[in-house]
């Protein structure tokens, strides 16, 4: 294995509490197996084949992990789905297709510490009972790939994957797979379609739950990576031991990317609910930048609803309900869920007081409308509309009726699609317009006619605008 | 669920769903409310509302009529305000990038998107954008025309040709917004069922070369029928006016044809337009054939034919003819002693699904009424004794000969 190419003695922050991301940027280190099996790499493993499966399985719901992928489903919970009484082959795929904006974790990962990742694919397998493993890759991770493909082979050569795996009779085979672009092949049907080598339609669900219908319609597993690696130390250190860390419901550590207005934007593994958004921005990251206040953020990956600086939300605590502002939200899954926006992915986008939020809204109604897979009506029709208006709204022809327009357009996405794209593209629209309503009538004004660059959308506004 | 709405006379509107296809689910037409009622604890009685019926937990979220089952207890609603608002949700977003061209689109008439826009559509459009644009007037087969436009890729045709003829030449390229249906580069949609196609399509996105322009559908007269294209008996409807067919397509009988038709039997009616076809009674004078009316011709008929008795005359009847007709001709042989009665076969290629190899109709009936074993042996027969002047006389009915 080649010296690494990325800097390294990078030192992590005191407030961190690095698991996951223990050998990212670590002196010393790079991507080799040697390197890992002298760190105490594969002895999780080895000790985990000693167990029966199920006591795996019943670690890891000890545990309490959730995934990391972004819904936050428990772990063990969607193990246990495989029918029990299941005749087929059993799939286990890693979900490598980190392709939420704002989100960039993963990847350090598979670059700085793929046997982590291999290991945890290893225990998974083993506990679900799945022979044949497939690791899907974004095709914006092409060194990612390489990297992948390298450790499977050290591992092999290690005997630590194919037949007998450590000397055990477990087997297990592990593939990389090439995605070719495409935001949906994130969603797990829609991966399990790319994985076939379909077009990535997400399938309906009723009836085709992966747990039991899935690759090939056999039980199959989709997790994240980062999800993985953390079976990898929940086997570790016991399910018990695991689910001290971070807070109840909410255990273990996770990866917080913190991107935007930022002084020091970057990836740090944090105990879950154990730091607030303040502490985060302020302490981590280094406050905003100099003469900036803090606006807004996006908590989860673009896709999650913005929370808006100055707002209060009403949580439990406990058996008591309190209020909290924005910097008090700690970063788990239950608070910022019950803030009315989610965890998501852990992409936590800042902005501030520069930014203009229809501007923000227009960025992000791109993204959707261009990955929009295109397979049901409302996603399809309603992401690029949506792209649509705050275009012309930036273009100077926002007219009055766009500010409810944009919001019913939303509305009528959300909780219709076959997959969780229509919210990822409908919750945003629905979240900034509804925040910050001021700033997009601000593009609504009459001094705007006649601006517009798009000629249909001028002849259309100054219609509307002599109406009132 | 779907069907189950439809028994209960709660028609759930829906443009991708079709009952002979898979259920994918993507156009989001069908969305209802559903619930269950929660399972008492044992020995607890159910909750019950005020009509006796137990309360019930509705979901929060719409579902899919198409790909859900029903259960005993499930409470569905199809009208509630939700289940409005998602149709009415769903009409908006098909219509906002459609040309609505409807005044010059063939499909106008029979669209479902005309149909549903008078029960769930809106007023006015609120749609103040460019439209996108997608290619039009694609020829995607030797019979078939995709104007892209008109699509809501409900995938109909893609499922059909899949599913049903297992000949996967469509599929949808680009995503999102420019999603468009197209045919396989280098390949066409010209297996013998491909209009098929045309007749699921929900919208007038694939319209057929044959039928297109040619007649308003509201001025046609549908007529129940049977499909003389071959042995099988597909049941059509063939719609005409004034007396000029315009179309056949099929009807559904799941004994015989489903709800589908190939495309020859299809064209089986351009037969009618033949200029060679007889269609008016003609005596031959001379060496010319005269028009004159049916008294004439038949008494003309009868008056000859009576001249010949038992071997001197034979009749060559047809595997065309309907029951009634071939009966008739048993009584006409039998009254006038025919020497042989025999019919022309036509043996053509079938395929494994519709088309039949024998492209006659109704030798079944032949071998029945006319109590033929093997129908079209005796033709050599025929035609040697006829050579050989021992048949002096032949009544050939429904065929020409000559041809």
């Amino acid at each position: 294995m080649a010296e690494p190419r990325y800097i390294t003695g990078k030192k992590p922050h005191a407030r961190e509490k690095r698991m996951i991301f223990r050998n990212v940027d670590r002196a010393g280190w790079n991507p080799s197996i040697e390197k890992y099996i002298k760190d105490g790499g594969y002895k999780t493993l080895k000790k985990s084949l000693k167990l029966k499966p199920g006591e795996v399985t019943d670690e890891v719901k000890a545990s309490g992990l959730r995934g990391r992928g972004g819904a936050g489903f428990p772990t063990g919970v969607k193990w246990g789905f495989i029918p029990p009484n299941n005749t087929k082959p059993i799939y286990l795929i890693c979900n490598a297709d980190e392709s939420e904006p704002g989100t960039f974790k993963d990847r350090y990962i598979i670059h700085q510490d793929p046997h982590q990742l291999i290991e945890g694919i290893l225990i998974s397998s083993y506990a679900v009972g799945a022979k044949i493993a497939y690791i899907y890759i974004r095709e914006e991770f092409p060194e990612g790939a390489i990297i992948l493909e390298n450790a499977i082979e050290e591992a092999r050569k290690a005997g630590l994957l194919g037949k007998g795996i450590a000397g055990t009779g477990f087997e297990c085979e592990i593939y990389v797979h090439r995605g070719a672009g495409a935001y949906i092949c994130g969603e797990e049907t829609g991966l399990i379609e790319s994985l076939e080598g379909k077009r990535p339609y997400p399938r309906i669900k009723p009836p085709y739950f992966p747990a039991a219908l899935g690759l090939y319609m056999c039980p199959t597993i989709v997790n994240n990576v980062e999800s993985l690696c953390h079976v990898k130390h929940v086997m570790e250190m016991g399910g018990k031991q695991y689910g001290q860390l971070g807070t109840p419901r909410n255990t273990g550590t996770r990866i917080l990317c913190v991107s935007g207005d930022v002084q020091k934007p970057g990836y740090f593994e944090i105990e879950v609910g154990k730091l607030t958004m303040g502490e985060l921005i302020e302490d981590l990251c280094g406050g905003m930048k100099k003469g900036r206040k803090l606006k807004a953020v996006i908590p989860g990956g673009s896709s999650a609803k913005v929370l808006r600086a100055g707002e209060t939300y009403t949580i439990r605590d406990g058996d008591q309900e309190k209020n909290i502002g924005l910097n008090d939200i700690p970063m788990d899954f239950d608070t910022l869920a019950a803030c009315g926006s989610m965890a998501g992915s852990g992409g936590v986008i800042v902005m501030d007081d520069s930014r203009d939020m229809a501007w923000v809204l227009n960025n992000i109604n791109t993204f959707y409308a261009h990955e929009s897979c295109g397979q049901c009506t409302p996603c399809r029709e309603g992401s690029l509309w949506m792209k649509k208006i705050t275009d012309r709204m930036l273009a100077g022809g926002g007219v009055p009726s766009d500010v409810e327009t944009l919001v019913s357009v939303g509305d009528n996405i959300a909780g219709r699609t076959i997959c969780a794209f229509g919210e990822a593209c409908s919750w945003p629209t629905q979240s900034f317009v509804g925040k910050f309503p001021e700033e997009f009538k601000k593009h609504t004004k009459r001094r705007n006619v006649g601006k517009a660059l798009n000629p249909e959308a001028k002849v259309a506004s100054a219609s509307l605008m002599d109406k009132d | 669920m779907i069907e189950a709405c439809k028994q209960a006379a709660a028609e759930v509107p829906h443009y991708c769903y079709h009952p002979k296809l898979t259920s994918p689910g993507n156009c989001r037409m069908c969305l209802v409310e559903m619930g269950m009622p929660p399972r008492p604890a044992p020995g607890e009685q159910p909750d019950l509302d005020e009509d006796g019926r137990a309360k019930i937990n509705w979901m929060p979220r719409p579902v899919i009529a198409c790909a859900n089952t029903v259960a005993e207890g499930m409470g569905i609603r199809t009208q509630s305000l939700l289940a409005k608002e998602c149709r009415q949700g769903v009409m908006e977003f098909l219509l906002i990038n459609h040309p609505l061209d409807c005044p010059i689109c063939d499909q106008a008439g029979e669209c479902t998107l005309q149909e549903y826009s008078v029960e769930h559509g809106n007023g006015e459009s609120r749609f103040l954008e460019g439209k996108v644009k997608k290619p039009k007037n694609v020829e995607i087969g030797p019979r078939i025309r995709l104007d892209d436009e008109r699509c809501v890729l409900c995938s109909r045709c893609v499922r059909f040709s899949k599913e049903v003829v297992d000949d996967d030449v469509l599929g949808f390229v680009d995503r999102g917004s420019h999603s468009v249906l197209t045919v396989h580069p280098d390949r066409k949609l010209k297996n013998n069922y491909s209009l098929n196609t045309v007749d699921i399509c929900p919208v007038g996105a694939l319209t057929s070369n044959d039928f297109r322009f040619k007649m308003r559908v509201w001025f046609m007269r549908e007529t129940k029928s049977v499909c003389n294209g071959c042995a099988r008996g597909c049941n059509i409807l063939i719609g005409s006016r004034e007396n000029k067919i315009y179309r056949q397509t099929p009807r559904e009988n799941n004994k015989v044809n489903s709800a589908w038709m190939c495309d020859s039997g299809r064209m089986e009616y351009h037969k009618l337009e033949h200029p060679g076809r007889l269609t008016d009674p003609m005596i031959k004078r001379g060496r010319k054939h005269h028009t004159v009316d049916w008294t004439d011709a038949v008494c003309r008929a009868a008056r000859d034919l009576t001249k010949f008795k038992g071997e001197q005359f034979a009749i060559i009847a047809s595997g065309r003819m309907t029951n009634e007709e071939l009966y008739l001709t048993r009584t006409l042989s039998e009254s006038l002693e025919a020497g042989i009665v025999d019919i022309v076969t036509r043996i053509g290629t079938g395929d494994d699904y519709l088309a039949h190899s024998d492209k006659n109709p109704n030798v079944n009936g032949v071998r029945k009424i006319l109590r033929l074993r093997s129908p079209g042996s005796k033709l050599k027969t025929i035609r040697a004794k006829v050579a050989k002047g021992e048949i002096k006389a032949l009544l050939v009915l429904g065929e020409n000969l000559l041809t």
